[in-house]
């Protein structure tokens, strides 16, 4: 999450590696371990490709450069941006307040503002579509998917802030420069890698958003790859997802040259002193108002039209759907949470590892490379799991939990990825060395210092990965053992047959359950520095 | 060391879901008589109501997939001999005709095959039509009136039409109306056809039949084209007295007046060939048709039954007093050629 972090550590990791050459020794064990995850994550590109090259080179040529396909990029492209940049904005204010100045109740919102992540996008637009009818279109796919993703800017940022060191702060304003200017220059460099990384997130969750975009009547790439689909159209779905691989690809070229090479240091490797937070004055009453706004649009609105259609009990609706229980769904919920949200963190583990501590051209690449599947349509990586499986396996694990958390520990990786990261940036290298040194073996070491170090972060991960698959519902669908629900599926069931009054207690339990995650990890980025470790 | 405690609750709350689920499927299974997977497009409320009728009568569980019948085609034909699939139920006849354009299905029994309708049954007798809709406009009184509204479907594409016209080009209940268009029309005609719809419905082109059926009824477009279950379904859901939209038909014969037929196969990997031959009959016996015409209760599917000669009081008019166009379900086949033109109209 803190790509901000990340990249301040990086600069000092370089400095390090300088004085301790034995860390330049190539790490074997770790590169097969990390090249083998980066190659399960390459699945369902490698999927795309066999399946592209089936169909023919002219005839995806002839499926991708079609008018649709104009039309769609102007949709998704302009959706992704603006959200993106409204993200960004909205993130970067809300972390600054809640790090940097003296908003009152502070801690309060530094958890309200996070806990709209729990709140699936699909119910989100639900909320919105069911109230207002003009909530709809491009307005509000705007609306929708800021106020569902934004905290994906706001934790790496808020997290950066407060890692970050005021010092810089001071210098600037001792040398005459302005409150503004400070900011901009100072506190926005700060905070530059941070922000990069979260726009990553909100721009690659935007292009393989499908539930919300479906719901508001909003076409992109991967609501016309499920519509190619649902036409068993299978050649035109894949050209259309090879296009948004491109775009992605373009997404994480963009994330990188923004993030840049900032020269961020600091007074002392683990020194952070407290902030002296800015004085608000008479402008805290306006950014008061903007907070209590924000909560209510972001958290207020699903929550109250789910409650509004629960309590509106006047139709008795079209039941006699599955009579699968609130607490059955639930169940399912949380056990392929939690076993997908482990996996997700077991695997991004080494990858992280490789990442932070031993850099390199080829190392970076690899790991670059893992964020790709995050901008696919979940159900693209379900149809590759199952081709797989069959092709390979003789449908070994078909129709069991098993291939399903194989799909979400894939789909989420990259989430785990950037929770693992921004705690082992934060954890001493040296720290492994005075184990080593002091006669502990390697896996001992790695499992003693390493893994503790990154204790927070490895909850982090797990805890994003629960909240995602939470509220997965297409690769949930194809891939689900025959006959169970979770509470995704149930309320999709009851949505798309108009049942709301049904399908408003899925959406709350499901926020429930997703509420109390997004909370350990609205405290674990909020954590003072000294708790760290 | 906080994060230990959130880690062991978080081991907690996985285990107490497993535990939940554990009590959950064991007192649901009954593995005396064997069971059978299902893979439905169908609503689920229609197929659960069939299946638990069907485990009632012969013991045999009946394990049902729902998702969008074109996914569950498609997952079918990737899964190839390996799908855990003994039956595919779906709303339409096409992703049936496509999966038999595979080698995928095996033969229905012919007493099946002869308690529905011949007509609406595959033409290879690979699959049994179990039910069927008709297409019909639907439209919000209070935005445009009877009298204005097309009569034929070639209208659709009329220029004054323009922003009043709701479409759901990706559902598969658009595709027979388009190869209908195209079977009487041809090609050059249906395209323009279809470039004119598109216009018309540029700012109201929305995912589903439902998302239609909603939005004229809530008046947020007059007209749209729909199967005509859909209006008595959101009727159903939310109460007489909300409804602002009406239904009428298409004139007599013409190309959208088509009748979509929901069809179901045994699948030819399925390993429980005799009791998924089982589920097709019951599907067309007097017992599942009647449930499929249930007119009360919340089961009911507003669809038309075709066999064991059961009849439906919803939708009021009878079946036999529809005129639709003479356009065969092998004439609709897979559904290739309208996906096609549809692709070349830019709206899939």
């Amino acid at each position: 999450m803190a790509a901000g972090t990340l990249a301040d550590r990086r600069e000092e990791r370089e400095e390090k590696a300088a004085c301790a050459p034995k860390r330049a020794r190539r790490p074997v064990a770790l590169l097969t371990i990390g090249s083998l995850v980066a190659a399960v994550l390459a699945l369902p590109l490698v999927f795309l490709l066999i399946e592209a090259q089936g169909a023919g080179v002219s005839e995806v040529r002839h499926l991708i450069f079609r008018s649709l396909t104009r039309v769609l990029l102007w949709n998704t492209i302009r959706l992704t941006v603006v959200v993106t940049v409204a993200c960004a904005v909205i993130g970067t204010a809300a972390a600054w307040c809640v790090e940097r100045t003296d908003l009152p109740g502070r801690r309060t919102w530094a958890v309200l503002v996070v806990v709209p992540l729990a709140i699936p996008d699909f119910v989100v637009s639900f909320g919105w579509n069911s109230l207002w009818g003009w909530a709809r279109g491009f307005t509000g796919a705007v609306i929708v998917m800021t106020l569902a993703v934004y905290p994906l800017v706001y934790l790496p940022v808020a997290a950066s802030l407060r890692g970050a060191d005021p010092g810089q702060e001071e210098v600037a304003r001792s040398l005459g420069c302005g409150r503004v200017r400070t900011f901009i220059r100072i506190t926005l460099g700060q905070a530059k890698g941070a922000i990069a990384g979260g726009c990553l997130l909100v721009a690659l969750v935007l292009l393989a958003e499908y539930g919300a975009f479906e719901i508001l009547g909003y076409q992109t790439f991967t609501t016309e790859i499920f519509t190619e689909l649902n036409q068993y159209s299978f050649a035109a779905s894949c050209a259309l997802s090879l296009v948004l691989v491109v775009l992605s690809l373009l997404v994480l070229a963009g994330e990188g040259t923004l993030r840049g090479r900032g020269q961020v240091s600091r007074s002392g490797p683990m020194t952070q002193r407290v902030n002296p937070p800015q004085q608000l004055g008479w402008t805290r009453w306006p950014v008061l108002v903007l907070f209590t706004a924000l909560a209510l649009l972001a958290l207020g609105v699903p929550i109250g039209a789910a409650a509004y259609w629960m309590a509106d009990g006047l139709p008795a609706g079209l039941s006699g759907g599955s009579n699968v229980s609130l607490l059955n769904a639930a169940g399912h919920t949380a056990m392929y949470g939690g076993a997908a949200a482990a996996l997700a963190t077991v695997l991004a583990f080494p990858v992280a590892l490789l990442a932070v501590r031993h850099r390199g051209r080829m190392r970076q690449l690899l790991e670059r490379s893992t964020y790709l599947v995050l901008g696919m349509p979940g159900v693209v990586i379900a149809f590759a799991l199952s081709y797989f499986t069959e092709r390979y396996a003789a449908g070994f694990g078909y129709g069991t939990s098993m291939l399903l958390i194989a799909c979400y520990a894939i789909m989420f990786f990259p989430l785990a990825l950037v929770g693992v990261k921004a705690s082992l940036a934060r954890a001493p290298a040296g720290l492994d060395e005075v184990a080593r040194s002091l006669g502990q073996r390697r896996l001992a070491v790695l499992f003693r210092v390493t893994v503790r170090l990154a204790g927070p972060g490895l909850v982090a991960a797990f805890c994003l990965v629960f909240l995602s698959v939470v509220t997965e519902l297409t690769a949930t669908l194809l891939l689900i053992p025959t006959g169970s629900q979770t509470l995704a599926t149930q309320f999709w069931a009851y949505e798309t047959n108009l049942s709301y009054s049904q399908a408003a207690p899925f959406a709350l339990v499901m926020i429930i359950v997703a509420a109390v995650p997004s909370y350990v990890l609205g405290r674990f980025f909020n954590r003072p520095a000294q708790a760290r470790g | 060391m906080r994060w230990r405690a959130v880690l062991a609750a978080a081991i907690a709350c996985g285990s107490l879901g497993a535990g939940v689920l554990a009590g959950c499927s064991s007192s649901g299974s009954n593995p005396s008589n064997g069971s059978i997977t299902v893979y439905s497009g169908q609503h689920e409320q229609t197929t659960n109501g069939l299946a638990a009728a069907f485990e009632k009568q012969t013991g045999i569980t009946v394990n049902v997939r729902n998702d969008d019948e074109g996914m569950l085609a498609n997952l079918i034909a990737l899964q190839g001999s390996h799908s855990p699939a003994d039956v595919f139920y779906t709303e339409n006849s096409p992703p049936l005709e496509f999966l038999q354009g595979k080698g995928l299905l095996s033969p229905v029994s012919s007493g099946t095959l002869s308690s529905a309708t011949a007509r609406y049954n595959s033409p290879g007798g690979d699959w049994v039509g179990v039910s069927a809709r008709v297409s019909v406009l639907i439209y919000n009184p209070s935005l445009i009136a009877k009298s204005q509204l097309p009569a034929g479907v070639l209208q659709l594409a009329d220029p004054k039409y323009k922003g009043k016209l709701a479409l759901a080009a990706g559902e598969t209940d658009f595709q027979p109306i388009v190869t209908s268009v195209l079977k009487t029309y041809g090609q050059a005609a249906a395209l323009s056809w279809l470039a004119g719809i598109k216009s018309n419905a540029a700012s109201h082109s929305v995912p589903d039949n439902e998302t239609i059926a909603n939005d004229v009824n809530r008046g947020q477009v007059a007209f749209g084209v729909i199967n005509e279950y859909y209006w008595y379904r959101l009727k159903a859901e939310i109460g007489a007295s909300a409804m602002h939209s009406q239904i009428t038909y298409f004139a007599p014969r013409d190309p959208g007046y088509v009748i979509d037929v929901s069809g179901a196969a045994v699948l030819k990997s399925g390993k429980h060939q005799a009791a998924a031959q089982k589920f097709l009959a019951f599907l067309v016996s007097k017992q599942g048709q009647e449930i499929i015409a249930r007119a009360s209760g919340n089961e009911q599917s507003y669809e038309y039954p075709l066999g064991s000669g059961v009849t439906t009081s919803a939708p009021e008019t009878p079946f036999s007093q529809l005129q639709p166009n003479a356009i065969t379900i092998a004439d609709l086949g897979g559904g290739s050629a309208a996906i096609a033109l549809l692709q070349q109209a830019g709206l899939l």
